[in-house]
């Protein structure tokens, strides 16, 4: 019961932070947008995995929350440098 | 013992969606970027912590709840590292942040 | 060559909790994957005090629970923010300087601040950080220097 409540708050979290990326003016509020649906997909696999009684779940939770943090930096690399090649330091000081 | 558990599940995860709730309002509704990343560092820090916690409560001691800890651990070092990166190309892309005034560098100067 | 064991150990660790198949030919393969990663890594060169701290101890724990209590604080915060926008939001910029010395020590000082909701790192340059507030309540924490010195603490015993 409790499981269901907490998946449906989820996916209205979800719904909302949707309509922020369908709004969003500039690109990083898409990709800020992106980022928050990824974590609460992390969740949402998490309580998924104890609604049907199967908490093997969460190792894609795990890797989820990976896979969300890399994706979104190298979404960024390329927003930033326009490439994924190369270091990620700053091109004009790097003190 | 078991009903301590679950009322203790029922508290966590209610009090997670509702922060969850709160977040995606926070999306929607504060003005500018900069401003809508603290939202979305919410559902990163306390929203997580709450519903994986409660979920653990009904594992047990198990190996699950090790996963759970982990996630948590996970997003707890990923979350910050995502926001900084997003805050940080946005501003050297030249997007302004809506300021208040209040406490602008030039007005008040931080206490070292 | 001390960090090479305790990531070795580290890894086995974390294996041995993730898998939860314990006959002696998954655990074998197990047992070679985390000697191979340990291997690589080494032969790279990349364990070092920054990848690998092992020199913070336990009170890098302690420092964890502190946060943990501020996270708890500033999420209330900027919840209350959020219902209440025009009462309490008053976005804010400004610098703070970050008083440790070696570059983990400033990380753990930007990423804390970035943790905490209602303060975000936007910069750090040197040993200038520019941080983004959301309230009044969120600015004066970091502006206190009480996550500062607590860094500089937990930072200033190991060296």
């Amino acid at each position: 019961m409790i499981y269901a409540i907490t998946a449906i708050a989820i996916l209205v979290s979800i719904a909302l932070a949707l309509v922020r990326a369908i709004l969003g003016p500039t690109s990083y509020d898409r990709i800020l947008s992106a980022n928050a649906i990824g974590t609460k997909t992390v969740l949402l696999i998490g309580v998924m995995g104890f609604l049907s009684g199967r908490p093997d779940f969460l190792d894609l939770a795990l890797v989820y929350s990976l896979v969300n943090f890399i994706g979104t930096l190298a979404v960024l690399k390329y927003f930033k440098f326009g490439t994924l090649r190369g270091t990620l330091s700053k091109p004009a000081d790097n003190a | 013992m078991e009903l301590a558990l679950d009322i203790g599940t029922w508290v966590l995860l209610l009090a997670g969606s509702l922060l969850l709730l709160i977040t995606g309002f926070g999306l929607i509704r504060l003005p500018d970027l900069y401003t809508r990343i603290h939202a979305g560092g919410m559902a990163d820090t306390l929203a997580t912590f709450l519903i994986f916690v409660g979920l653990s409560l009904q594992s047990g001691f198990s190996l699950v709840t090790v996963k759970l800890l982990l996630v948590i651990a996970f997003v707890f070092f990923t979350g910050p590292t995502a926001s900084y990166a997003l805050a940080q190309a946005s501003f050297v892309a030249g997007l302004k942040p809506k300021l208040d005034g209040l406490s602008e560098s030039e007005d008040k100067d931080e206490t070292d | 060559m001390l960090r090479t064991v305790s990531l070795f150990l580290v890894l086995m660790a974390v294996w041995l909790l993730l898998s939860g198949h314990y006959t002696p030919l998954i655990t074998g393969f197990g047992i070679a994957s985390c000697l191979l990663s340990a291997l690589i890594a080494y032969r790279m060169d990349v364990i070092d005090h920054e990848s690998h701290p092992l020199q913070l101890g336990p009170r890098i724990f302690l420092y964890w629970g502190w946060l943990f209590i501020e996270i708890f604080k500033a999420n209330l915060d900027v919840a209350k923010c959020i219902l209440f926008p025009s009462k309490n939001l008053r976005p804010s910029m400004f610098m703070v300087t970050a008083s440790q010395k070696s570059d983990l020590g400033k990380v753990i000082y930007a990423n804390s601040i970035t943790l905490t909701p209602g303060t975000v790192t936007v910069d750090l340059d040197g040993d200038q950080v520019m941080v983004h507030a959301l309230t009044e309540i969120s600015a004066q924490g970091v502006m206190s220097g009480d996550m500062d010195r607590r860094v500089t603490k937990v930072m200033e015993a190991t060296s």
